[in-house]
């Protein structure tokens, strides 16, 4: 008996298409699962009906293309799909009932959600992120919708401070307090600024949160906007976020649409619209100031505080300038309460905090986790512990402001006091693990290139003093150190964050100062022995064979690009360490390890 | 009126001005490179780091604006040991060759390092190499010498409304240049060198004329129009070498691109001092008259009486409305009254008229 369609049961794929999933080829995946089931319906009749749905970053970028199969209440999740398998997933999975065994998750991808707490992320991977349907049906506006008719702007901001979420673009100040600071500021005007500006190496939080939840930012500015008496709102983001920009300007639209930004909104008398801003992608655009300048059409250059931009701020006007992580918060929190928020995390940091989490860990990808987990939870229970088993050495924390916290230090509880206290930060959430491998001479002149090409240039500390202390870092990994350079470096980091502007400059030497801290014998070996105890730096490295290791093979001889090895077919081997460029390549190709690395 | 105390020396000061101007009400001087007092707080150089009671980390005077009950700390060991670091690290990125500079003797980045007694560098490293230089007939730009402190930017916004130059780049290459670091081609009314504290800014007028010793001063005032701004003639021997103008008069210091640059015209072989009678030569071939042989010397009496006659032959012959007269903009509203007062009562016309209507 034939069924008609709507009594047919649904069924729901569900592709990942943030950017991780864009690049694996997301919407190919999605057009090769339609192109399947139309082939199939020709021969045969479907029992279901087939419904996509395209989802932002649920964080295991390392395995994307993300697909789930959603069949009632089950859900089988398959992992690595390329549009070529989509047809075996249709015919074994959908039409005969047999998911495909092959791509299917395995224990890590439950081992690496097992300790998050989903809140922000929950919906950025469930629900259509190019939809504002789906947004309001897990219950999406209805915090704005809220508060327009039950509470007063003051209410609002008690609500947030007592919920006590910190700021998440890096430096953690109470955002009830910033809030209620710009609405006492004197003046008609208030502007709300969504800081999506996102410059640290590594960081993709904001992004994957706005291409894959637009509406809980746009309507956690609304929710400010009530809040401290601002009718405008503007989001700065960077230019090259392209997907997540085309996404905040659909949700923008869709919201205009269901007049839910413009005039007079739900009948409260309450206005509201968002503007765009596209920033051209410098780190220091970041800094609250340098954003204002920015947006008001001038180079991005930090001022001094204060005034600061609660009292006046874009225009000269009382302006909060929030993260898009916080402001992505607010919606949770006025649905659920700030009793709810505040009973996630630890004493002074609560709720949860996205990371970043990179480098030499198996589970790579972008991870939501509640404040206090320890350090070693992220990296072996969730991070699925180092690549090839190698040994674990540190963890970056907080971008190119944070610093390395050691193995010793694993214990340590993610949150604001206890990152600080053994000298890193939370930052905005990168997380770069790292292993027995990296050296952290030079891990610490990695980001103090990165600094001092940021540098917006304007005080002596930071334009001058970063480029001093990165060629000390220079000369230190090209082995030639001088003894007394730990002790410059130590006295002008110091000068550096006393006497620097803003944030860029004040925070650039935390990267020296913690390695310094823990890892000043791998400092010493360089400048004393001439020696990279990780064997990272070239000029310290000396490749020879060990002739009686070496049969002869010549794998090395021909693997060598710059004709440094030479002899006899089954006899020892030699380099000329005048020719050898020390690109590892004999090394690499040794089947019987005779190639020396010291 | 907030009530501070800076060095132990307490003060009541106007609510709203900074640390750094409270602190010169004390007669306690902070060193500064980027402050300037008629352009607004840049805070960039580091230089005015104070301490105030309560605030966790040193902050700029320059920027701070003083509060009730303001508890200054000026000078301290620490705070010393970071502006020497702040001027090492300049100093690190400087050519250093005071030796031959235009502005050595005039050049504040030269006169802190003297007194703070820099002369070993702890940080030595790699230096800004420009050598493009600037094709414009006025401002030598060296943008080696150039500490970034942004006056020169400022001033042509803030003052003179051009804004031809600004900054550009990050980091360690962030320099002060003209759109697309083209050749500046702006008003060059020279403010901008005459607010940049080292020689990354002189005049091309001034190279190898002379630096401080041996140099008078003469105020004078500037006569090439009726505004009358004040100048201050740089003399050596006998030749003016150098316009400014000193920041308490009535044009404030700023001057135009005449008053300060066009100078050169005082020892000009060229430059006429009697006046010259046009003679009528009788040579047929126009292209063999020369200048010498056009003109003769006269007195002034001579001179004067000669214009007279000829007005008044020209004004009998052909009536009054047969003359007009244009006046000029270089003179002073006193000149200007007696001229049209002449053209009226003397001819008899009124076709008087006045170049600053064109
Ligand atoms: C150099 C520098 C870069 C920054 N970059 C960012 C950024 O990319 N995103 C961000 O939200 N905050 C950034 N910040 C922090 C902002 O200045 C500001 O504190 C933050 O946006 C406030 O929002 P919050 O209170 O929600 O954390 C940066 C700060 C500095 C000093
Ligand atoms: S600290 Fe660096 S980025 Fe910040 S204002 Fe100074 S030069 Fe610019
Ligand atoms: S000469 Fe005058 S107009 Fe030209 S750059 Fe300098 S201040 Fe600006
Ligand atoms: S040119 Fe002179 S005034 Fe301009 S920024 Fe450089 S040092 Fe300052």
């Amino acid at each position: 008996m034939e069924q008609s369609e709507e009594n047919k049961k649904k069924v729901v794929v569900r592709v990942c298409i943030g950017t991780g999933g864009l690049a694996a080829g997301g919407k190919e995946v999605i057009e090769a699962f339609k192109k399947a089931i139309t082939d199939f319906c020709v021969d045969i009749e479907l029992d279901f009906t087939c419904h996509y749905q395209k989802v932002g970053c649920r964080g295991f970028c390392a395995r994307d293309v993300l697909v789930d199969v959603v069949d009632g209440d089950t859900s089988v999740t398959y992992q690595g799909i390329k549009p070529d398998i989509a047809k075996r997933i249709v015919e074994e999975h959908l039409i005969k009932g047999e998911p495909v065994k092959e791509w299917l998750i395995d224990a890590s991808y439950y081992a690496f959600h097992a300790k998050q707490l989903k809140i922000l992320l929950k919906d950025c991977g469930t629900i259509d992120p190019e939809d504002i349907q789906a947004y309001i049906n897990v219950g999406g506006y209805s915090g704005i919708k809220k508060i327009v008719s039950a509470m007063t702007p003051e209410d609002v901001i008690n609500e947030i401070k007592a919920s006590a979420i910190r700021g998440r673009g890096g430096a953690g100040f109470p955002t009830g307090v910033k809030w209620e600071a710009c609405r006492k500021a004197p003046g008609d005007v208030r502007y709300i600024v969504c800081n999506a500006d996102e410059g640290d190496p590594g960081a993709f939080m904001d992004r994957s949160i706005i291409e894959g939840n637009p509406h809980s930012v746009v309507e956690g500015l609304m929710i400010a906007a009530y809040a401290i008496g601002a009718s405008l709102g503007y989001v700065y983001i960077r230019a090259e976020y392209p997907a997540a920009v085309d996404r905040l300007k659909l949700a923008i639209a869709q919201a205009h649409e269901l007049g839910y930004l413009g005039n007079n909104l739900f009948g409260s008398g309450f206005h509201f619209d968002v503007r765009i801003k596209l920033g051209a992608g410098a780190f220091v655009c970041g800094e609250e100031t340098a954003l204002i300048a920015s947006i008001e059409g001038e180079r991005g250059m930090p001022r001094a505080k204060p005034p600061f931009p609660v009292h006046k701020g874009l225009w000269g006007k009382p302006t909060v300038i929030n993260n898009v992580e916080t402001l992505s918060n607010i919606p949770y929190i006025i649905r659920n309460g700030a009793a709810w928020y505040s009973a996630i995390g630890t004493g002074k940091s609560k709720g949860t905090k996205v990371f970043a989490l990179t480098g030499k860990v198996k589970n790579t990808g972008l991870i939501e986790v509640p404040m206090g987990i320890r350090l070693g939870e992220i990296i072996y229970d969730i991070g699925g512990g180092i690549i090839g088993n190698k040994q674990f050495k540190a963890v970056q924390t907080g971008g190119p402001s944070g610093g390395c916290i050691p193995a010793e230090l694993l214990d340590t509880p993610v949150d604001f006091e206890s990152l600080g206290r053994v000298g890193s930060i939370i930052g905005s959430g990168g997380m770069v693990v790292l292993d027995e491998t990296d050296c952290m001479v030079n891990i610490a002149k990695f980001f103090l290139e990165f600094t001092q090409a940021e540098s917006c240039g304007k005080c002596v500390p930071c334009r001058i003093g970063t480029k001093r202390l990165l060629e000390i870092l220079d000369r230190i990994t090209r082995g030639l150190g001088k003894e007394g350079d730990i002790e410059l470096l130590e006295t002008l980091c110091a000068d550096v964050k006393a006497a620097s502007l803003c944030g860029l400059g004040q925070t650039a030497p935390n990267p020296i100062l913690s390695t310094l801290k823990y890892f000043r014998g791998e400092y010493e070996a360089h400048i004393r022995e001439k020696k990279c105890p990780a064997k990272v730096c070239k000029d310290l490295l000396t490749y020879s064979i060990i002739e009686e290791v070496c049969t002869g093979c010549g794998a090395c001889r021909r693997a060598c690009p710059a004709g440094a090895i030479a002899g006899d077919k089954k006899k020892p081997h030699r380099i000329d360490p005048e020719k050898c460029i020390k690109c590892g390549a004999c090394f690499d190709v040794c089947k019987f390890a005779s190639v020396s690395r010291e | 009126m907030p009530k501070v105390t800076i060095d132990g020396k307490t003060v009541n000061v106007p609510e709203g001005i900074t640390v750094l101007d409270a602190a010169k009400r004390l007669h306690i001087s902070i060193p500064t490179l980027c402050h300037h007092p008629k352009l607004t707080p840049f805070g960039g150089c580091r230089l005015c780091l104070i301490e105030i009671k309560g605030i966790p980390r040193p902050v700029t005077s320059c920027t701070t604006p003083v509060s009730e009950g303001m508890e200054v700390t000026t000078t301290s060991p620490n705070l010393e040991s970071l502006r020497k670091t702040v001027l090492e690290l300049i100093l690190s990125d400087h050519p250093n060759d005071c030796m031959v500079c235009e502005r050595a003797g005039d050049c504040t980045l030269q006169e802190l390092a003297y007194f703070y007694g820099i002369r070993e560098n702890r940080f030595e490293g790699e230096r800004r190499i420009y050598t493009k230089r600037d094709g414009n007939p006025f401002i030598e730009r060296d943008m080696e010498k150039c500490i970034l402190c942004g006056r020169c930017v400022k001033v042509c916004d803030e003052v003179e409304g051009v804004g031809a130059i600004d900054f550009a780049y990050r980091g360690f290459k962030s320099k002060i240049c003209p759109p697309y670091e083209k050749d500046l081609d702006c008003e060059f009314c020279g403010q901008c060198i005459a607010v940049c504290p080292t020689g990354a800014l002189t005049g091309k007028s001034w190279k190898q004329k002379g630096r401080q010793k041996e140099v008078r001063e003469v105020d004078t005032t500037c006569g090439y129009c009726g505004c009358g701004c004040n100048l201050t003639l740089h003399v050596h021997g006998n030749e003016v070498i150098r316009v400014d103008s000193k920041a308490d008069t009535i044009n404030e210091g700023w001057l135009c691109v005449k008053g300060r640059f066009g100078y050169n015209f005082i020892s000009s072989h060229d430059r006429l001092k009697k006046p010259l009678i046009r003679i009528t030569l009788k040579t047929r071939d126009a292209s063999r008259v020369t200048r010498n042989e056009v003109f003769r010397e006269a007195s002034w009496d001579e001179a004067l009486d000669y214009i007279a006659e000829r007005l008044k032959s020209i004004r009998d012959k052909h009536g009054p409305d047969s003359f007009a007269g244009l006046s000029s903009a270089r003179a002073t509203n006193e000149e200007n009254y007696l001229f049209q007062k002449f053209v009226r009562a003397v001819i008899g016309t009124n076709n008087i008229d006045h170049c600053a209507r064109y």
